[in-house]
């Protein structure tokens, strides 16, 4: 689904990954832990075409398509999905607005109609439920004056209604109380399946006790410096980045 | 635009024998090029004014060939040739108007349908000369018998010369004074267009008043000049303006405002303003040199000026409420997008005269491209104006390196007891912000679209229901090209 090859990314003229391999395929859960500055988020923007975060060398290709090639905003009408690490707020943008003019961009992406405002409105009070999200938190502006979790929970109410073949989630689980977590854990293993991916960056083994991963990567300096399975992370949780071979003062 | 066609249908079931009529032709009747005595006196013949508004053109015309052209205001402009202008020419014939849409700039089309108007309402927007039209003359006929009903006056300002002599002489002139500055004496003199309102005692008005309504006057004029008087307890609605982008070959207007709130009584103005704003490098474009002012003349008076101000290369305009009567109020909520070279010198002024007034100024101005967005307000209390309160609230919004974003806040308090609040924050759009949209699958100008409208939100929620919808798309495509 996901093919990087050799990333490198400058950012501000600093390079910041540098020659990144990443290969994920279609249903597959991938982790990524790192320690702070490894440049995890870096690739998560790299993938989703921020501006400023500039490829010099190496590919990404999405489902056979050169992502390199694609705005950002069709990137995300490509079925890929960012769940912020610090969510942006929209002062005077109402959640229920903001994601409808998301869904019906997508839509337009897809050459599909736009969805009608009672199918929305259903669609989207289904998935509150679903995150045990106070509806009142819909009508509010994006993220203005949100809690950290509450940030959270609302980016994961965005995947739910835009419905991604891919997602990238940015420690989503950074700033969540414990039944919060187990409740964005559940929203991300509903968005499992067969023919979609996602790649959970994170600091915290225990997201990955509910969110079981296939694969766990290790980035740090800009590079993936060691794969493995589950126990990796676990392995990392005991026994810190040393154990691996990581010296934390270079990181 | 579209609002005008819903209550164009709304009127047309009201009158039930909605009929096409054919437009007749008008002559095409001008007066000589530039400015003298003679041409008011042809003006006002033409008319068919009485005496005494001759009079009152002439004076102030005198008056103002001894004022000076103001230039205080932040703005940088070639100073109109007055003697260069035609005061007045009847509304186009047939013959010189597009025959269909075809010869229409395509441009401009292709805003209308992103407004979402009608193909039937682009042909009387660009001024198409379509065989059948809709019969504004029998619709306007019977919308002002609706209104006549309930006592209300809706006409020309110069029929109203004619047939309601006695309140124009009362009141024209009465709230903005013939020599009240330079363009108010140009168009005290010169006026050619315009409305009359006035809502009798206890009375609410119907429905919402718009020009649209106004016989032969579907093209604005350059000289407009609006005198509305709300008596005792009354309430009205009146809607200026259009989203539709509007061209007009007249490069200087200077329209007059006149609002009289008598005791009880509230006026909402809402003005959409989308004249044609110049080039992308700032060549042409429509001068707008306005004079709004409201009297709040009784006990509890309440007026409340809502304005989208996208259009027009230069705009210079501060709508002003007079708070004289005890508890009045006046409220000023006001959104101006710059953007290429236009520049905006806008803002209100709040005058505290009587006790228990209260006013309200929320001020939006955003800017991109290289252009200058200027807010200018004063709030001022008089001595015996107790107990006074004002919350000023000026946000600006820049888009790019280049534009410009200036608040100029005049405060005069003269009496201790006022509680006069003001709060100014300037922001950026940021990359993050618009990051965060185009992630989630808005392009660019949908995203910079969504985050203005935002920003803008307190104000836009002013409007009329269906002119806000329409303002809101207006506010996207005033700044399409602005970002990336
Ligand atoms: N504009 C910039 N100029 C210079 N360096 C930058 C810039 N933006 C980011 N960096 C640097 O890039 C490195 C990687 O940052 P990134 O946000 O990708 O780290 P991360 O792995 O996500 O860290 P964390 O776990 O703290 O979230 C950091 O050292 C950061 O300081
Ligand atoms: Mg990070």
């Amino acid at each position: 689904m996901l093919e990087i090859k050799n990333l490198h990314v400058d950012v501000d003229g600093k390079e910041i990954l540098k020659g990144l391999n990443l290969n994920i395929g279609p249903g597959e859960v991938h982790a990524i832990m790192g320690p702070n500055g490894a440049g995890k988020s870096t690739l998560a923007y790299a993938i989703c075409g921020k501006e400023g975060y500039e490829i010099t060398k190496g590919s990404v290709t999405f489902k056979g398509k050169d992502f390199l090639e694609l705005e950002a905003n069709e990137r995300a009408g490509e079925g890929v999905f960012l769940g912020f690490q610090y969510p942006v707020e929209i002062p005077g943008v109402s959640n229920v607005n903001f994601l409808r003019a998301a869904l019906n961009s997508i839509r337009k992406y897809r050459g599909e109609d736009e969805i009608a405002a009672v199918e929305f409105l259903k669609l989207i009070r289904a998935k509150a439920a679903e995150l045990k999200m106070d509806p009142e938190m819909l009508k509010r502006a994006v993220n203005v004056g949100f809690s950290g979790g509450e940030k959270k929970r609302n980016e994961m109410i965005q995947m739910a209604m835009l419905d991604p073949i891919f997602s990238v989630l940015d420690e989503t689980d950074s700033g969540l109380d414990i039944d919060a977590l187990r409740i964005v854990a559940d929203g991300i293993n509903r968005m499992r399946g067969d023919s979609r991916s996602i790649l959970v960056i994170t600091h915290y083994q225990r997201l990955l006790d509910y969110v079981v991963p296939d694969f766990v990567h290790v980035l740090s300096d800009g590079k993936i410096v060691k794969s493995g399975d589950k126990s990796l992370a676990i392995r990392l949780e005991k026994d810190g980045y040393a154990s691996v071979g990581i010296d934390e003062s270079a990181a | 635009m579209a609002s005008t066609l819903e209550t164009r249908q709304a009127v047309e079931e009201v009158s039930g024998d909605y009929k096409y009529g054919f437009v007749t032709d008008i002559e095409m009747v001008k007066a000589p090029k530039g400015l003298s005595e003679d041409v008011i006196r042809f003006i006002s013949a033409k008319k068919e004014e009485p005496e005494w508004l001759l009079d009152w053109r002439l004076k102030a015309y005198q008056k103002w060939l001894k004022m000076e052209e103001p230039d205080w205001a932040l703005l940088d402009y070639v100073k109109p040739d007055f003697q260069d202008i035609y005061y007045y020419a009847a509304p186009k014939s047939a013959d010189d108007r597009p025959k269909s849409l075809d010869e229409v700039d395509p441009e401009l089309l292709r805003t209308y349908e992103k407004l979402g108007i009608s193909l039937q309402e682009q042909e009387v927007l660009s001024g198409v000369a379509v065989d059948i039209v809709f019969d504004s003359v029998s619709v306007a006929t019977t919308f002002r018998e609706t209104l006549k009903k309930k006592g209300v006056i809706f006409c020309s300002i110069s029929e109203a010369a004619r047939d309601y002599p006695e309140i124009m002489k009362k009141y024209l002139g009465s709230v903005v004074p013939m020599a009240d500055n330079f363009y108010a004496a140009l168009n005290s003199a010169v006026f050619t267009d315009g409305t009359f309102v006035y809502i009798p005692k206890g009375v609410r008005c119907p429905m919402e008043l718009s020009t649209y309504f106004r016989i032969n006057e579907a093209n604005t004029g350059q000289f407009e000049r609006t005198l509305i008087i709300a008596d005792d307890e009354s309430y009205v609605s009146y809607l200026e303006g259009c989203t539709a982008p509007m061209r007009d070959e007249n490069q200087l207007h200077a329209a007059v405002v006149e609002l009289v709130v008598l005791e009880n009584a509230e006026i909402k103005y809402s003005t959409v303003q989308n004249w044609y704003p110049g080039d992308k490098d700032g060549k042409g474009g429509i001068y707008n040199f306005v004079t709004k002012r409201a009297a709040c003349r009784g006990e509890n008076s309440k007026v409340s000026w809502t304005q989208v101000e996208t259009g027009s290369a230069v705009t210079w305009k501060y709508p002003s409420c007079i708070l004289q009567g005890d508890g009045s109020v006046g409220e000023f909520y006001s959104v101006a997008i710059t953007n290429n070279y236009q520049q905006a010198d806008t803002g209100t002024k709040m005058i505290h005269i009587g006790k228990n007034t209260s006013s309200t100024i929320i001020s939006k101005g955003i800017s991109a491209g290289k252009a200058q967005n200027v807010y200018r307000g004063l709030v001022k209390v008089l001595p015996n104006a107790e107990n006074t309160r004002n919350f000023t609230q000026c946000d600006s919004l820049l888009i790019g390196d280049e534009c410009g974003a200036h608040t100029v806040p005049y405060i005069e308090a003269k009496n201790p007891t006022a509680q006069l609040e003001h709060e100014a924050t300037t922001s950026k759009i940021s990359d993050e912000q618009l990051f965060y949209c185009l992630q989630r699958g808005l392009d660019v100008e949908d995203s910079v679209a969504l985050i203005v409208n935002g920003f803008c939100k307190e104000v836009m929620m002013q409007l009329p229901m269906e002119f806000a919808v329409e303002a809101q798309k207006l506010l996207g495509i005033s700044l399409e090209g602005s970002v990336g």
